[in-house]
């Protein structure tokens, strides 16, 4: 780990001006992600800005949708009764425990892994991200390999997820890291079908041809006989393009069922 | 009957400090002074080191030295050894390319340690490493176990041609190809044995320490054999002579083998620590783990079985090759000839069989003994080539199995790979294991299970491995540059309390319950009163330390033999003080009794009488310390039939064991709870080796592409079912306490009974380790 500067941020406003009057800083949620990367030697910012202590953590469900803070652990969102069952079983896979304590939805989506599983959910339900700065639609957040529509100092202060009829997420987990290989969220909802696919390209991203024959009929055997090109998925020691391409479908038969 | 003696199921008395978090490992040791290294790794797998610049680095904040391979040298330290000497065709003895503690000209796989930088802090010795400048040549690569003795391959030494250090054969090679003419029908499988990393718990670390006033040098260092890396170190690279040098394994999280051999960074610490006379410390983080630790395993091998008209084995043939990586390690060569070849003919009876052998060198980190050593390999092709052999003649595999076996009655049995099994009931622990899994239900729940869209597939193994390590004189003609026998010192002290000074090694094994055990069994001492002694070669005798399940078949019978001088002398100060003749002595369970009276000295009144001589046999020396040392005639054969059944989900590629079956022979079990922990470990090692682990090095740029957990899959919990573990024991004729050694069998047993379990879900002939999701997708697909 190279030496850094470290503010423990009030509020958002306060991490915002710390994160603006720094050389080269950058924003800690839970750290689950930087501090390996710290560790490694593979990043090297002038300060680090804790949220830890902004007060951007709790879950509040007004009937209609769920916010849940940008500090807030999966753990907590696993445990809390204000969360619907298929978000709560989102974070209930990520990681182990010691990751799930520590680590933060707020950190997961602006980090944007391509393997994680909250921005298949986010997308999958028509999430809104509010961040300091103004409201995102999930499906303009994720841009690409760990990227999102952040701009510079833009600080994740919480995500509302509206409430779906049918929801569930099934996720092949790498064997080794027990990131999604390929993680499927479908919902159903008043304003129609939404499918989200995440670790089988570089960046999560709706299914629309899923989308298509799950509206026509919301069944597993819909997608029966709906193959995914493999060209752009992703291949590696653990799964091959071809077998990304099957996993897409199986799990995604698979969440629809859970879904019921 | 004596209480907590052998055959008790005591519960560990180490674990008190270990899950009280007051275990004491070489990182928790930290000295006056002490300064940190970091070591400057070749990035490349191949490359010619032009310069190195090293000013920068010297003058960075809080740097005390740094060091490259030639100070080394000025300072006439040695190069890293091969202790092994093995004779190939023609009889020429191995190659032994020299290795630099630090190399100076040439890189030869990612991770080779060029330059140390020693700092006040290990931060800042990692700041100045970013400072040295070295200017490479990056030269082609080869990784490939395959194909880097073809023709055209990247040469990594001047001293092994084709990259070739030893071809070697083993067998009748005449008598082979006579029985593959004269066969009804034969077998034949091309198979991988994956390469593996044995990432123990607890990394590699070292401190070394040196005393100007007294002239006296002290490595702390994480090792399974502290001896033998005080000789290593003292012999061969002449860092301090022995009787000046101490070295300490304190606790040991784990070894596996990795930590039998003697490293760079530790021959660092220690000859730095005199140069600069303050302490340095070296603690590998996981990534260096994953590229410098000794890697396991990496065969690539063609199998065939010739066989006669009822399946009855004739012959067997075997082309192999091994990868040895960049630099021969300790045991290096030795372990896919000597400790594979010589276990080829596992629990069979067939008569003919060859081995040719070609120990490879590629541009990957070395290759050693890991958990099993050349058994795992020879077990694994074995038992799939069985399981092909019974697919070829359309026999059920226990059949095949039975059909082949040395019966009972053949023990003492000489197989036709130099190994003479001592004793072994193979038919009796396959019986006992195909009952206990229900073989005979299996098509039931197979046909139950097709019913749910799963693959349920059986597989067998029934395995032999070779322990205890060794027979000084077989291994020293087969070229073992060491002697394996054991010492051990029971030493009384006048109170009564027992003090045990093994030379082996407790690395996870539980050597201070079990062996605290034996000597309760022996002397009749209460188990609290003994404590064992062990890793710190000032605190005991000369030991050759823990590796090859050796510590109780071959450790535990000094300890048994020293307690044994113990009693003959207690008959002599008892006789004297009851007045009676030393014949007439009997001892047990810890009391010395004149034979048919009520006169009786407990050994603990026995000991005080030693130490406080007053009325005291004429001739006999006062105290109660005896040394024995042991070596044995043999190895020891434990040996078994593992069941593995799992459940394929074709749609995915997932497998789930859903029943795994394991009967050992053991012979007598000291500690049971601790056996069966031995057993569920090993099986764990198994399990991730046929399932998930897999050391990847890229074919192109020879990077390490498994180099952290996020790639290379061990084995956790989930993936692993509820064993059913039992015993099916026979007594050795060689081990005078009876016991074969347990350490490795679930490593050795477990790859082919899984493979063997997914290629009958399957119904195909044959599929790699790791049986990775893809995999067995791919296999189910194509099975349709």
């Amino acid at each position: 780990m190279y030496d850094f500067n470290f503010h423990s941020a009030s509020s958002v406003d306060d991490a915002a001006s710390k994160l603006a009057a720094a050389k080269d800083g950058t924003v800690m949620a839970g750290g689950q992600t930087l501090i390996p990367v710290l560790k490694q030697r593979l990043a090297s910012p002038s300060d680090v800005v804790s949220l830890a202590g902004a007060g951007l953590s709790g879950i509040t469900n007004n009937g209609d949708s769920v916010t849940i803070g940008a500090t807030t652990t999966h753990a907590a969102v696993a445990a809390s009764g204000d969360v619907p069952a298929a978000l709560r079983s989102v974070a209930e896979g990520i990681g182990d425990a010691q990751v799930r304590n520590r680590g933060t939805i707020g950190g997961s989506i602006a980090n944007n892994d391509p393997a994680a599983d909250y921005p298949a959910a986010l997308l999958g339900l028509g999430a809104t991200v509010t961040t300091n700065q103004r409201d995102i639609a999930a499906d303009d957040f994720f841009i690409g390999l760990f990227e999102t529509a952040l701009n510079d100092g833009e600080i994740v202060k919480s995500v509302t997820f509206p409430n779906a009829t049918k929801a569930a997420y099934a996720k092949f987990p790498n064997p080794a890291s027990r990131y999604a290989m390929v993680g499927v969220f479908v919902a159903q909802a008043a304003d129609g079908v939404r499918v989200a696919v995440t670790g089988a390209t570089d960046c999560a991203h709706r299914g629309p041809r899923l989308e298509a024959a799950l509206s026509a009929n919301w069944s597993a055997s819909a997608l029966d006989g709906i193959t995914i090109p493999p060209e752009n998925l992703n291949s590696d020691i653990h799964g091959s393009a071809e077998y990304r391409a099957n996993l897409v479908i199986v799990m995604a038969k698979r969440a629809v069922e859970a879904a019921g | 009957m004596v209480e907590n003696g052998i055959g008790a199921s005591l519960k560990r008395k180490e674990d008190n400090r270990f899950l009280t978090g007051k275990g004491n490992y070489t990182d928790d040791i930290n000295r006056r002074g002490q300064t940190h290294v970091y070591i400057v790794r070749s990035p490349h797998a191949h490359a010619t080191i032009n310069s190195v610049n090293t000013a920068a680095a010297a003058a960075a904040p809080g740097v005390v030295a740094v060091y490259g391979g030639q100070d080394l040298i000025d300072d006439a330290v040695g190069g890293l050894v091969c202790g092994a000497s093995v004779t190939g065709k023609g009889g020429e003895v191995n190659k032994a390319p020299p290795r630099n503690v630090l190399t100076i000209d040439k890189a030869r796989f990612v991770g080779d340690p060029i330059i140390a930088v020693i700092a006040e802090t290990l931060a800042q010795a990692k700041d100045a490493a970013e400072l040295v400048e070295i200017d490479y040549t990056e030269l082609p690569s080869t990784v490939s176990t395959a194909n880097s003795d073809a023709d055209g391959a990247p040469q990594l030494h001047e001293e092994c041609p084709n990259n070739v250090a030893l071809d070697w054969e083993l067998g009748d090679k005449a008598a082979v190809d006579a029985a593959f003419a004269a066969a009804h029908k034969t077998a034949k499988v091309e198979l991988i044995n994956n390469r593996m990393v044995t990432n123990a718990m607890e990394p590699r670390a070292a401190v070394g320490e040196y005393n100007s006033g007294t002239g006296d040098l002290t490595l702390y260092v994480t090792s399974q054999n502290p001896h033998v890396h005080r000789l290593v170190m003292s012999a061969f690279m002449n860092i301090m002579p022995e009787h000046k040098f101490r070295v300490v394994a304190p606790d040991v999280g784990g070894g596996f083998g990795s930590k039998i051999f003697t490293y760079n960074e530790e021959a660092i610490c220690a000859w730095a620590a005199k140069k600069l006379d303050r302490p340095v410390k070296w603690t590998s983080d996981r990534s260096e783990g994953f590229m410098s630790d000794a890697h396991g395993r990496d065969h690539v091998s063609t199998a065939e079985m010739a066989m006669d008209a009822d399946g009855k084995f004739l012959g067997m043939r075997v082309d192999s090759k091994s990868n040895m990586g960049a630099y021969l390690q300790l045991f290096s060569v030795s372990i896919p000839t000597l400790f594979h070849g010589f276990l080829l003919a596992g629990q069979y009876t067939t008569p003919a069989i060859y081995l040719e052998m070609r120990c490879v060198m590629t541009n990957t980190a070395p290759v050693d003994a890991a958990r099993g050593a050349g058994r795992p390999e020879a077990t694994y092709l074995l038992e799939r080539l069985v399981d092909v052999s019974a697919r070829e003649m359309g026999l059920d595999p226990a059949e095949i199995r039975r059909r082949n076996f040395i019966k009972a009655d053949q023990m003492p049995y000489q197989t036709p790979v130099v190994q003479c099994y001592d004793s072994g009931d193979y038919d009796a622990s396959l019986d006992k294991a195909l009952g206990m899994a229900d073989y005979d239900g299996f098509s039931a729940r197979q046909a139950e299970a097709k019913g749910r869209g799963k693959l349920r597939g059986i597989g067998l193994s029934s395995y032999i491995e070779a322990c205890g390590v060794a027979p000084s004189a077989a291994v020293g003609s087969l070229g073992v540059g060491v002697g394996l026998w054991e010492s051990a010192q029971v030493r009384f002290n006048p109170t009564g309390g027992v003090t045990v000074f093994t030379g082996t090694h407790s690395h996870g094994q539980g050597h201070e319950t079990a062996f605290a055990q034996l000597v309760t069994e022996r002397l009749g001492v209460p188990v609290e009163n003994v404590e064992v002694v062990h890793g710190d070669t000032d605190k005991g005798q000369f030991g050759m330390g823990t590796y090859g399940s050796r510590s109780l078949p071959v450790g535990g019978v000094a300890i048994a033999n020293a307690c044994d001088k113990i009693i003959a002398k207690g008959k002599k100060i008892a006789a004297h003080t009851l007045e009676a003749s030393e014949d007439d002595i009997e001892f047990g369970d810890g009391n010395f009794t004149v034979a048919g009276t009520d006169k009786v000295m407990n050994i603990a009144e026995v000991a005080f009488t030693a130490y406080v001589p007053h009325n005291y046999p004429e001739g006999v020396e006062p105290g109660l310390d005896e040394i024995a040392f042991f070596d044995p005639l043999n190895f020891s054969f434990p040996a078994g039939a593992h069941v593995c059944e799992v459940e394929i989900d074709p749609d995915t590629g997932t497998l789930e064991i859903v029943n795994y079956t394991a009967i050992d022979d053991f012979g007598v079990l000291v500690n049971p709870m601790i056996v069966e922990g031995q057993v569920h470990g090993g099986l764990a090692h198994g399990i991730g080796q046929a399932l998930l682990e897999g050391c990847v090095y890229d074919e192109d740029s020879g990077q390490l592409i498994s180099g952290s957990f996020m790639d290379y899959c061990m084995p956790r919990a989930d993936n692993l079912p509820s064993f059913n573990v039992d015993y099916s024991p026979t007594i050795p004729l060689h081990n005078p306490l009876g016991v074969k050694g347990c350490g490795e069998a679930g490593a050795i047993a477990a790859p082919p009974a899984v493979i063997n379990a997914i290629v009958n879900a399957l119904d195909i002939k044959h599929l790699d380790m790791p049986a990775t999701p893809e995999k067995l997708w791919r296999a189910a697909q194509a099975a349709g």
